[in-house]
């Protein structure tokens, strides 16, 4: 098992002759064009790491790889399509997804629904919070193969070239789509670009690289799954843990080949990354849920804003938008579209037209969520005011000077949605209304069903309506 | 298809892959090319390969490697026998208390302060080294209560087997 490649034995003045000719007559049919490059690269003696007697954990090997593959090859794709659904739920029909052109690398576009009215509560709390839990997974299952990056020689045919390049947008597209993610969710901007272009951008080189690894070690993962009966190195215990039998792959074997006494068992190192994963997720839960917020004590969303109803996180409070206290006075909505004109509602106007309450959720594009009762008035009734009864769209405009997101377009469905509401007022589930708070959007702000957070226009000015 | 394996290394398929798997990397590279800040964002693309694999692997790789050490060390100078080995009563929550560490960095390090106090409104108050700090002493409190555990179980194991 130890002779098969010279590169196991290198030592100096050895290996090269005898030795090393055995070995390459019997490893010859592993090398691709030109083969004589990769032998000639495979018989320089190479330290540490390089040499495959670096890597001595008795746990490696295929069958570990592919359990850590399978649970990844399930999660994954869970976080890639919901995050290419917040692009879709972000509108870029009106351009105001970010990036805003981005071809056919996106899913197709559909108006996105208002019901259920957690859809973006829960699609975006899965992308972020399955990124989060599966982090464990992603940096044990890096572990898991760490002896192939240091492999030696590097590569043995083309074919291996163009898989270990392939990786670089495997390994490069997951690593900085976790870093810039969790940077982003605690309002770490250290990295000076914008998040969502570079987030949406590496995405991509991460779905070539996710795609490509999937197709080529699928069948891998499935044997090594399949050999024995399932589960066969779980019941192990630490004393009779032994590496798995070698893969067939010399050189570039996840199997050690002077494995150390083994530390731990195979279902310890996965039950430690399974109580990692459960760690992580007790510690994210609770900006989500909002009974659980205490848990959250790490995470910047987890934090209270003092009690009452306005007791719910702010995106963007009315001093970072240049909103000011005196907002209210001699406030007027302004609502266009109409062939009447303009139809201007100061707020007891507004308070005097038929209420509404809902309980919708908010749920921002960083993961947290929170559900309240709102009541106000319909934006359908408002769009019917102005005169414009079935709008196809309605482009809402904040009193905020400006800020990305101090406008928003909406689509038809999201104006028409009996629960869409301009809210004036908020409260706990089954708790006290009141007034929204100057953060929260005072005098009025937009709630749509199943919109991302930061589009429910907050200091409402005027809105828009437009038949086509 | 003889010839090819032996050239190429592999099935046509494997190829077939992977140009796919370039054309559309390549795509997302293009598309963001124009982009003023792409250097960056490839400067950290890079980054984050490097960090991971040069400098986050070797550094954890050692830090446990010095802990098998311990172990060979205990095992030498000791001839009693280990009743509980206890190498994985601090290894596990050391990873517990890094992994927490690694993924609330930015909210830890107070890195993410400013940003969050301007647009969220909350004020850098709240000391998360000392709640990071807190929830690495609960991780090694409860490894080392499981481990008083099962030390116990083992010397009555033990005592009840003695003749």
């Amino acid at each position: 098992m130890t002779a098969v490649e010279p590169t196991d034995r290198p030592g100096p003045g050895t290996g090269t002759d005898a030795e090393g000719d055995a070995a390459d007559g019997s490893g010859n049919r592993h090398y691709g064009f030109p083969a004589p490059l990769f032998r000639a690269l495979g018989r320089i003696p190479v330290p540490p790491p390089a040499d495959p007697r670096t890597w001595r954990s008795p746990l490696r090997g295929r069958w570990l790889t592919s359990v850590l593959g399978l649970v990844l090859l399930v999660g994954l794709p869970v976080v890639i399509l919901t995050g290419l659904l917040s692009y879709i739920a972000y509108g870029p029909q009106f351009g105001q997804a970010i990036p805003g052109d981005v071809g056919y690398l996106r899913l197709p576009p559909f108006d996105w629904p208002t019901s259920p009215s957690w859809l973006y509560r829960l699609t975006q709390g899965l992308h972020v919070g399955l990124g989060l839990v599966l982090v464990p997974v992603i940096l044990t299952k890096l572990w898991s193969v760490v002896p192939k990056l240091f492999a030696w020689p590097p590569v043995r045919s083309l074919a291996q070239l163009l898989e270990r390049i392939s990786l670089l947008a495997l390994v490069g597209g997951i690593l900085f789509e976790l870093v810039t993610g969790i940077m982003n969710i605690q309002y770490d901007y250290s990295f000076g670009f914008d998040f969502y272009t570079a987030h949406y951008w590496g995405a991509w080189v991460f779905i070539a690289g996710f795609l490509a690894h999937v197709a080529i070690k699928l069948p891998t993962m499935v044997r090594a799954l399949r050999t024995g009966a399932p589960g066969r190195w779980l019941h192990d215990t630490t004393a009779e843990t032994v590496p798995e039998p070698p893969d067939d792959e010399p050189g570039h074997s996840l199997v050690a080949v002077s494995p150390s006494p083994p530390t731990m068992s195979r279902r310890t190192l996965i039950g430690a990354v399974a109580g990692g994963s459960a760690l992580v997720g007790v510690l994210t839960i609770g900006t989500t849920v909002d009974a659980l917020r205490p848990l959250a004590f790490l995470s910047p969303r987890g934090r209270s804003y003092g009690t009452g109803p306005s007791d719910f996180q702010v995106n963007r409070t009315a001093f970072a938008a240049g909103v000011g206290p005196g907002i209210g006075d001699g406030y007027a909505l302004a609502l266009r579209g109409g062939p009447a004109g303009e139809v201007r509602l100061d707020r007891a106007a507004l308070g005097a037209l038929p209420q509404h309450t809902a309980t919708l959720p908010i749920a921002c594009v960083e993961g947290w969520s929170v559900t309240r009762t709102w009541t106000g008035v319909r934006l359908r009734d408002l769009a019917a005011l102005a005169g414009v009864p079935a709008p196809a769209t309605a482009f809402v405009q904040s009193l905020e000077r400006a800020g990305p997101f101090a406008r928003v377009t909406l689509q038809g469905n999201q104006v028409l949605d009996p629960d869409a509401l301009l809210a004036l007022r908020v409260g706990e589930d089954a708790g006290a209304m009141a007034d929204l708070s100057l953060d929260h959007g005072f005098p009025a702000r937009v709630i749509v069903p199943a919109l991302p957070g930061v589009h429910n226009t907050k200091w409402v000015g005027a809105i828009d309506f437009r038949s086509a | 298809m003889g010839r090819f394996r032996r050239f190429y290394g592999e099935h046509p398929l494997h190829l077939l892959a992977l140009l796919g798997c370039f054309a559309l990397a390549g795509a997302a590279v293009l598309a963001l090319v124009p982009d003023p800040s792409a250097v960056t964002i490839l400067i950290w693309f890079a980054a984050a390969v490097i960090g991971h694999d040069l400098v986050l692997y070797p550094l954890y790789a050692l830090a446990d490697r010095s802990l098998v050490l311990t172990r060979w060390v205990r095992r030498r100078v000791s001839s009693r026998a280990v009743l509980v080995p206890a190498t994985n009563h601090v290894r596990l929550p050391a990873i517990g208390a890094a992994l927490v560490g690694l993924i609330w960095l930015p909210t830890i390090s107070g890195n993410g302060a400013p940003v969050l106090f301007f647009a969220a409104g909350l004020p850098p108050t709240v000391d998360y080294v000392s709640r990071w700090l807190l929830l690495t002493a609960a991780l090694f409190l409860a490894s080392a209560v499981v481990y008083a555990v099962r030390l116990g179980r083992a010397a009555v194991r033990e005592r009840s087997s003695r003749p």
